[in-house]
């Protein structure tokens, strides 16, 4: 019976395969040329990296709606209780040569993540990756036990967590007093866009090196 | 060319043995190391800002993530069988 | 065939495979990854399909820079949710899955 099951839905799997691929081979060329469309409107979006114009400028609602998802799901596991509360949460075991070595290499984490932050603007880049850089630093210096993992947060770091998200939207808004929504004048769209990707790394350091720190229980005995 | 072929192999091979070997811990590291080589195949793509993503967040926090839950599964089986 | 198409056949293979392995695996750990599986395979045919004709294409890569970091987030909550359960029951498998499984003798 097991076998039968196994069988028949690797079978219908590979014709699910077979089916996407084939359809796949002879699909007409596309009617929008969209990277010719964002090179002609490169211009006014105020950076000169196609892929952070288009993140943060042309889509730029869909990202705004990214970090509403990203707080909502560090909120749901926030809220879920965990087996081992805040309270008898010991100190993890201090190694030191993990934490030299955690020490060395978390000034050149933020480095890096400060440059690529700025570099987001012209080259490959940006809040997502400066922050995922942040967030590993926090994870590293958590495993090293320099840092506490989350009972509950504290009330800085919650301003913290939704700071970038009520930057974005009050820029969002503000723009749209004279225009529409996150329709950025040009004169002033580089200034605005590095300001709401530097709240975002922020704010996205916090929550995805969050995402680890609610759930890690630190009841590890050597 | 072929270096994309054998790139491709490389994650189906690798996303396939993760899903099929009865180990977990094996099944976690081959998912860092399919995500390493997704980061490969971003670059092959012409798309390196998504290869940097990928290699941070992919590999590097999903990763620690899937190891965290790993080990306070392993703790939860120690302690229920003593 | 270009190399953006080669990869894009590649994201429904692994797409595949993810679905097949999120039926049959019992384990919520293994349904996650493969779930993390199918969303890789996807965001390959994203970029894949939509630069088939060799140019760099930057709406797609936008979009799938934002699915990894969503799956991520996904992921952590599913996670989180698998060792409630796990704290909750014993173990990492749905119960509902387990009376089915022993009814089809699986």
């Amino acid at each position: 019976m097991k076998t039968l099951l196994t069988t028949t839905v690797l079978l219908l799997a590979g014709v699910l395969g077979v089916a996407l691929g084939w359809s796949m081979l002879d699909l007409p060329a596309a009617a929008l040329q969209l990277p010719a469309e964002v090179k002609t409107q490169l211009g006014v979006s105020g950076v000169t990296h196609p892929v952070t114009a288009v993140l943060l400028n042309f889509r730029g609602y869909d990202t705004l709606l990214e970090i509403a998802v990203l707080l909502l799901a560090l909120l749901a596991i926030l809220v879920l209780p965990q087996a081992t509360p805040g309270g008898d949460r010991g100190p993890a075991p201090a190694n030191p040569m993990l934490q030299s070595v955690a020490r060395l290499l978390t000034p050149l984490m933020l480095l890096v993540a400060g440059y690529v932050l700025w570099a987001g603007a012209h080259r490959p880049g940006g809040a997502f990756q400066a922050g995922a850089v942040l967030a590993g630093a926090g994870v590293l210096l958590h495993l090293a036990g320099l840092l506490p993992p989350w009972a509950s947060p504290g009330r800085a770091l919650r301003v913290g967590l939704a700071f970038g998200l009520l930057v974005f939207i009050a820029v969002a808004a503000a723009v749209m007093l004279q225009g529409n929504l996150l329709q950025y004048p040009p004169a002033w769209a580089g200034a605005l866009i590095l300001l709401v990707e530097a709240c975002l790394t922020v704010s996205l350091a916090l929550v995805l090196a969050g995402l680890y720190l609610a759930l890690t229980d630190t009841s590890v005995q050597q | 060319m072929i270096f994309d072929l054998l790139l491709v192999t490389a994650l189906l091979v690798s996303a396939v043995h993760a899903l099929s070997t009865p180990d977990l811990f094996r099944a976690v590291v081959l998912f860092i190391v399919f995500g390493l080589l997704m980061a490969l195949a971003w670059a092959r793509l012409n798309a390196p800002d998504i290869a940097l993503a990928e290699a941070a967040i992919g590999a590097g926090l999903t990763g620690a993530l899937l190891l965290d839950a790993l080990g306070h599964l392993h703790r939860k089986r120690r302690e229920r069988s003593p | 065939m270009s190399t953006a198409l080669l990869y894009a056949f590649a994201g429904t293979a692994l797409f595949v495979v993810g679905v097949a392995a999120l039926i049959l695996q019992a384990h919520l750990l293994r349904k996650i990854l493969a779930f993390n599986f199918m969303g890789n395979g996807v965001f390959l045919v994203l970029v894949g399909l939509g630069q088939r004709s060799g140019v760099p294409d930057p709406v797609p890569q936008a979009m799938v820079l934002t699915g990894i970091v969503v799956a991520l987030a996904a992921t952590a909550l599913a996670l989180a949710l698998a060792r409630r359960l796990l704290d909750l029951n014993g173990e990492m498998r749905l119960p509902e899955e387990e009376i089915v499984r022993d009814r089809l003798d699986v």
